[in-house]
């Protein structure tokens, strides 16, 4: 078959619809895993020491535990306890929870780093420590957090192709369907491939952009160059 | 002209840091034993001399010969000159993953092809020259600056060099601990070490050199025997200079 | 309680998954290594070929979801070269070369935090650049970069299971063999989630020992 035909024909049409769904996996989770990862953090940090304690135990679980597994047990181990969820959602759950569980270690990272006079003079100011931490903290903490979280994103990326695994056809689940029809397993993959390199590519410079645009003097120490994208 | 016992001969050395230009065609000679001391204001070229002498530093014009042979110019050849000129820095740099003693031995066993036990012993041997041979077993993260900077030397000892270069060997050390550092230093000397050391204490310029050259904007100004510098009235600048130390490092 | 005798039943199958999971993580480690100490020395050092060439290794390597390399060298690039080979010898090798793009990027900051003294100091002593790069930048280098190193351990671990995708006999595998077998979901998911996280601890723990094993003064680990 000629080459052009397939890759343009029949190749990418496919894979720019798994693409779609890739995008829509990435752009659901993101902002729960950014929502959970302040709460396990704060909860961890600020918390009473149960609370503490039950954060840091759901972190270690999930970080210990492998993503793909934890797939699993959405998608084929909860229907036993009764609990039953799309293939989707399953797996943007599952994105969530390891995106959160991640993302707090980063942004509990920058809690304390955050010198703890900050929170005094809130105090100081009759803001409560919950107030301090929301108005106070927070905001300092997720701007030292961007290259972390940003790191994290970009694996939420790649991760984002175990869906598959659960038959969500996504880029990779698309792609491999085609491959496997057509018997054209190298340009497949490396077609594939491409497209997440644009997606992580586009986010490294678009990070970039970000840090600098959030950037406070005497605040942050962006490490990123140019010359890191590749 | 070939004076048999001119062990390094420098010649015209030129060096420019973009428009800066640090040396501007220094020369001159060093016979077997002597002491030379180079001193003058910060800035004015006397450390980037001394590393264009063992080419840590490329010249951009000039020569330096070691014992009638070229060093620059000698390309490959170069690490084999570099064994026989030593090299004393300011902070040491000292090899931070390795005991004294191994800091000692490990260029007689990779570059000179030492046993091991041979390179042991001797290195054993140059710490002791130094007073160190107690810390032999010790990291330099737990030696203090004096310790450390008695170690370097004995790391420079070890090769048996022809010349030894001091680049401001106790700048970065306390004044209770520069002391030691000199005391060595003196004792080499009087071994008849041939040695070119650049600083600012003037009481060990002034007591130990064989000669002193007063540098200043990248030129020797002024040389002479420390009694020729203290006394002759033309030497009027380096004894300004000299001056300002009065009092404050006094031997 | 079926679920028990089912679970004590099918340990042993399960447990056997463990030798898999561990070759595949020590093969990724130890090519990370072999590979990634002197991608870190040629991105340093090389010539700017070589530094190009490395970069886009790294760019690569880290820009693709390991279930897509998996894929890809598994049904394309080996079957291309007319190799045959098993799925733990794809598995480990992509592992393998994907860990040497992360670890290659350790090794390289370390290197770059070796001060420049340590160099300067080499070379006045007579050693060429290669002999100072081997004797005093890299043992330096390899230290600092130890705590960030046994960080990649719990990664590699935890990535590994995906190579179920291509049928390596690893946990991830077996377990889902298990679950289709006897419809026993959640217990068995939930003992080879334990098993995975013993393995993360341990490793973590044994990593940490041997980092301090070789501490020596002045140089800090900086691991947890």
């Amino acid at each position: 078959m000629d080459q052009s035909i397939f890759l343009f024909d029949i190749l990418l049409p496919v894979l720019l619809e798994g693409f779609i769904v890739t995008i829509k996996l990435i752009v659901l989770t993101a902002p729960f895993g950014l929502i959970l990862g302040i709460l396990l953090a704060v909860g961890r940090v600020y918390g009473p020491k149960p609370i503490s304690l039950l954060c840091k135990g759901v972190v270690a679980f999930i970080k210990g535990t492998p993503l793909l597994l934890m797939l699993f047990i959405l998608y084929f181990g909860l229907p036993s306890i009764g609990i039953t969820l799309s293939a989707f959602v399953a797996s943007v759950v599952g994105f969530i929870m390891c995106n959160g569980a991640y993302s707090s270690e980063y942004i509990r990272g920058a809690i304390s780093s955050i010198k703890e006079g900050q929170i005094i003079a809130a105090q100081a100011l009759g803001m409560t420590k919950m107030q301090a931490v929301r108005n106070i903290i927070l905001p300092q903490a997720l701007i030292r957090a961007i290259p972390g979280l940003s790191n994290e994103f970009i694996y939420l990326i790649k991760y984002s192709s175990l869906a598959y695994m659960l038959t969500v056809i996504e880029l990779t689940g698309a792609g491999k369907m085609v491959a496997t029809k057509y018997f054209e397993f190298t340009t497949v993959f490396l077609m594939i491939g491409i497209g997440y390199l644009i997606l992580v590519t586009i986010t490294t410079i678009a990070v970039m952009f970000i840090e600098r645009k959030v950037a406070v003097p005497g605040m942050t120490q962006s490490g990123r160059h140019m010359l890191d994208i590749l | 002209m070939e004076n048999t016992d001119t062990i390094l001969r420098v010649e015209n050395i030129h060096k420019s840091f973009g428009d800066l230009e640090v040396l501007k065609g220094v020369s001159f000679d060093v016979k077997k034993g002597e002491t030379i001391c180079f001193i003058g204001p910060s800035g004015t070229g006397k450390s980037t001399l001394l590393r264009c002498i063992n080419l840590l530093t490329q010249p951009d014009q000039g020569s330096v010969w070691l014992g009638g042979e070229e060093v620059t110019n000698s390309g490959k050849q170069i690490n084999h000159f570099r064994q026989r000129i030593g090299m004393v820095f300011q902070n040491f740099f000292l090899f931070d993953h390795l005991t004294a003693v191994r800091n000692v031995e490990i260029a007689l066993i990779k570059v000179k092809g030492m046993k091991p036990k041979e390179a042991r012993e001797k290195a054993l041997e140059e710490l002791r020259q130094v007073g160190m041979e107690d810390w032999a077993e010790h990291y330099p993260a737990e030696l203090s600056g004096g310790q450390a900077q008695r170690v370097s030397i004995a790391r420079a000892l070890a090769m048996d060099p022809d010349v030894i270069l001091f680049d401001e060997p106790t700048s970065a050390l306390d004044p209770e601990l520069t002391r030691e550092v000199l005391e060595v230093m003196k004792k080499l000397a009087l071994a008849g070490m041939t040695m070119i050391v650049v600083t600012h204490e003037m009481g060990f310029a002034c007591s130990v050199a064989n000669r002193i050259m007063f540098m200043e904007y990248g030129e020797i100004i002024e040389q002479g025997s420390p009694q020729e510098l203290m006394s002759d009235a033309k030497f009027e600048r380096c004894k300004n200079f000299i001056g300002q130390f009065d009092g404050v490092n006094g031997d | 309680m079926g679920f028990l005798t089912i679970i004590i039943e099918w340990f042993p199958y399960l447990i056997q998954g463990i030798f898999a999971t561990l070759g595949l993580v020590a093969s990724a480690l130890f090519l990370g290594v072999v590979l990634g100490l002197p991608m870190a020395v040629g991105q340093v050092y090389g010539k700017r070929l070589v530094r190009f060439l490395i970069a886009i290794y790294v760019w690569f390597f880290r820009g693709l979801p390991i279930l897509v390399l998996l894929f890809l060298f598994y049904f394309g690039i080996f079957p291309g070269l007319g190799m045959d080979v098993s799925a733990f010898f794809v598995g480990a090798t992509v592992l393998g070369l994907r860990g040497a793009a992360y670890q290659s990027q350790i090794f390289r900051g370390a290197i770059q935090s070796v001060s420049e003294g340590q160099m300067i100091a080499a070379r006045s002593v007579g050693m060429t650049k290669l002999q100072s790069i081997r004797n005093v930048i890299l043992p330096q280098a390899v230290r600092v970069a130890l705590p960030g190193w046994s960080n990649e351990y719990p990664n590699i671990l935890t990535d590994s299971s995906i190579c179920y995708a291509i049928g390596v006999m690893e946990l991830m595998t077996r377990t889902s063999q298990i679950v289709s077998q006897t419809y026993v979901t959640m217990p068995i998911y939930l003992v080879c989630a334990g098993i995975f996280i013993l393995l993360n601890y341990g490793g973590m723990r044994a990593l940490h020992m041997i980092e301090m094993k070789i501490k020596i003064p002045g140089f800090g680990t900086g691991a947890a």
